[in-house]
């Protein structure tokens, strides 16, 4: 279909990985509303993390995750439970992708960045504390640790080391799968939204 | 008899377009959410150009441009009109938005128009906010409308496109929480109160997943101007949505608005409207309780909306907490905060009150906050800015000479806008200060880098402005105070 968007396929890869042990991160952290001034979507991974990554005099904040040499390269970030919480900011998932980030693993997720997260090819994986525990230990004791990710399977491992099952919502995977996004199927359905409108609306 | 249903079960049922189609054996479907009509979408200028763009790159149209309103709120400076946009890039954002607008045909609320404000303030105030329907926009606090027993949330960009190009989302259905408040309010205690004490009490993920209803006694006898500033904050607990079922309050309210139904469209909708109650019997996946007797007013002293106490309390200690994560977090907090274990939150000095927002920006706020200044000054050094929701509010709040009560007081009353809820148009704090704030985030940074920010009902910020200090508004209360919260706006004060 013409109308359709089309962006990667999201299958499996393995990556280095940052952790950020932290609750509740809130979106004005991921991106603060300073840089909400934009009209595109490029150019916000130089401001992701901010006021956390960069200190007040605009020199980088050494001690930041993000910021360690270590940190280079690693496509998956493995952070505190409630990720995402508050606004309702998409800037959010677009700076983290545009850092390099490819997948978040957390506890848990606040709903509309796990939505909006996955609209841009940034996979939310929701593990148990426990899994979680041996994510920020194995990476505590090697910096080199990586995480291997099989979205078909909805399997998450560290690399050599223990797995667990992770779930998604069955339609947001297949698109992602697919490398398509929602709106070609909505548009899919306007004979029934038609339909809808005239008895409804 | 057909099962009970909830309240939000039935408006969710009128708006199903297409089932989920988890059970489908057809293939095209694999698993795919219900597709919901979306009655309303109200759209800003900071979460709308790059879905704009969408559409022309697809070579799209607004399927239902009558469906959609579209004014400027977050980052309008809030000084004199008139006055050039300061900051070349917001300006750039505003002219994309009446760019975007004229080519797509949407009803637009610009700077300068008499209609402009707070998206969440102008919805209801234009009487587009109604029952029963689906409200959506680029903004997490969109579940203010619920307060009408609407259906309203906040979405991402990519959802506002999709809404814009086929009126529809798609959604898994959200589980219940039963909010019950039941009780009599103690004088000086409000809807702010009631909202911040619960979300202490189930912390900001204690929502997720859900869609709140408000129910109760406390609740019926809120105004609609209070229920909103409870619906509003659904989202600090992670909430989809919070809504409370209309009544008659809700109908005074909205008759005689711009674009609420008229003649016989009015006695059709309302008796729809009667209908959309919760049924005795039907049940929530969760419920909570809160006794709104026992409440005192509250007061946030970390960088979540959850780290609330009453304003009588003394700051937590990280020892107190159950677990070591939230042992952590707070800890964390009180640094930022620069607060100390253990000291009375009633002795803190700030620099700063702001009076508006989403939250807290309407006439029973204004009129709240007027009714401890009128005769006071604020205390020397404390800058007060006061920002009404709307043009609307602001003409009123003149009208009626409450411009003149904060003037006097030494405050600074200012044009509608999101102001230093979101510090993206001037109005923000400096590193270190604190403010006491009647919006609805106290995140670090929120108000401006380094800025502290203690979230309070509009009594509480205006005591506070008065001592300099974080104050009980209770002490400053004991004389005439009518004319302050809780009188009906009625439709023609806000012609």
């Amino acid at each position: 279909m013409s109308t359709a968007g089309k962006r990667d396929a999201f299958t499996t890869f393995d990556s280095a990985y940052v952790v950020l042990p932290v609750d509740n991160v809130d979106t004005d952290q991921i991106i603060p509303a300073r840089f909400l001034k934009v009209t595109d979507k490029r150019g916000l991974g130089e401001s992701v993390f901010a006021d956390w990554r960069i200190l007040p005099d605009g020199k980088p904040n050494v001690d930041f995750p993000l910021n360690r040499p270590d940190a280079k390269g690693a496509q998956i970030l493995v952070a505190g439970a409630n990720f995402g919480c508050g606004s309702s900011r998409e800037h959010a998932p677009w700076a983290l992708v545009g850092w390099g980030l490819r997948a978040i693993v957390a506890p848990s997720f606040a709903d509309i960045f796990r939505q909006n997260a996955m609209k841009n090819g940034l996979l939310p994986i929701a593990v148990d504390p426990a899994f979680h525990a041996q994510l920020l230990e194995a990476r505590h004791a090697n910096p080199a640790a990586r995480i291997a990710v099989d979205l078909p399977a909805q399997s998450v491992a560290l690399v050599g080391g223990p797995s667990a099952r992770f779930e998604i919502d069955p339609f947001a995977k297949e698109c992602l799968v697919n490398g398509v996004d929602e709106l070609g199927y909505l548009l899919a359905r306007l004979e029934d939204i038609k339909r809808y409108e005239s008895t409804h609306a | 008899m057909s099962k009970p249903t909830t309240l939000f079960e039935k408006v969710w049922g009128r708006h199903v377009v297409r089932e989920d189609a988890n059970s489908s054996v057809v293939r095209e479907d694999a698993g795919a959410p219900a597709v919901l009509y979306i009655d309303l979408h109200l759209v800003h200028e900071v979460t709308s150009p790059q879905a704009f763009d969408g559409l022309r790159a697809r070579g799209l149209r607004v399927r239902r441009p009558d469906r959609t309103v579209a004014t400027m709120d977050h980052s309008t400076p809030t000084l004199p009109r008139g006055l050039a946009v300061v900051d070349p890039q917001a300006e750039a954002q505003l002219r994309k938005l009446e760019e975007n607008c004229a080519e797509f045909g949407v009803q637009l609320f610009a700077l300068g128009s008499a209609d402009q404000g707070i998206v969440h303030v102008i919805g209801p105030e234009l009487g587009v906010t109604q029952p029963g329907r689906t409200i959506v926009c680029g903004d997490s606090h969109t579940s203010t409308h619920g307060a009408f027993g609407a259906l309203a949330f906040g979405i991402g960009t990519s959802e506002v496109e999709h809404v814009l190009a086929t009126q529809c989302l798609l959604q898994r259905k959200a589980k219940t929480l039963e909010v019950r408040v039941d009780g009599a309010l103690q004088p000086g205690v409000g809807a702010k109160d009631i909202i911040l004490a619960l979300i202490a009490k189930i912390g900001t993920g204690g929502a997720t997943g859900h869609v709140i209803e408000y129910r109760g006694s406390a609740i019926e006898a809120l105004d609609m101007e209070a229920r909103m500033t409870v619906c509003n904050m659904s989202i600090e607990a992670g909430a989809r949505a919070g809504m409370i079922a209309p009544d008659e309050k809700t109908f005074a309210w909205l008759k005689g608005r711009r674009f609420a139904p008229t003649g016989e469209a009015w006695d059709k909708a309302l008796a729809d409207w009667r209908t959309l109650r919760t049924d005795d019997g039907a049940t929530f996946d969760a419920s909570v309780k809160l006794d709104a007797s026992k409440l005192a007013p509250m007061i946030t002293y970390g960088t979540n909306p959850g780290m609330g106490i009453p304003v009588t309390d003394t700051v937590p200690a990280p020892e107190s907490a159950e677990n070591a994560a939230d042992r952590a977090a707070l800890a964390k907090a009180l640094d930022y905060m620069g607060l100390k274990a253990g000291a009375p939150i009633a002795e803190q000095r700030v620099d700063v009150v702001f009076i508006g927002s989403c939250t807290n920006s309407r006439m029973s706020d204004l009129r709240a906050a007027a009714s401890i200044l009128r005769g006071r000054k604020v205390a020397p050094g404390v800058q007060v800015l006061v920002v009404p929701g709307s043009q609307a509010i602001k003409r009123q709040a003149e009208a009626e000479g409450l411009d003149a009560v904060f003037r006097a007081a030494g405050a600074e009353w200012r044009e509608a806008g999101c102001s230093m809820c979101i510090a993206m148009n001037g109005d923000q704090l400096k590193p270190g200060q604190y403010s006491v704030s009647t919006s609805n985030r106290n995140f670090e940074g929120r108000q401006g880098r380094g800025g502290r920010t203690m979230l309070a009902s509009p009594l509480t910020a205006a005591a506070t402005a008065v001592t300099g200090r974080v104050t009980d508004p209770r002490t400053l209360m004991g004389r005439d105070i009518s004319g302050s919260a809780g009188a009906l706006s009625k439709p023609g004060d806000l012609a």
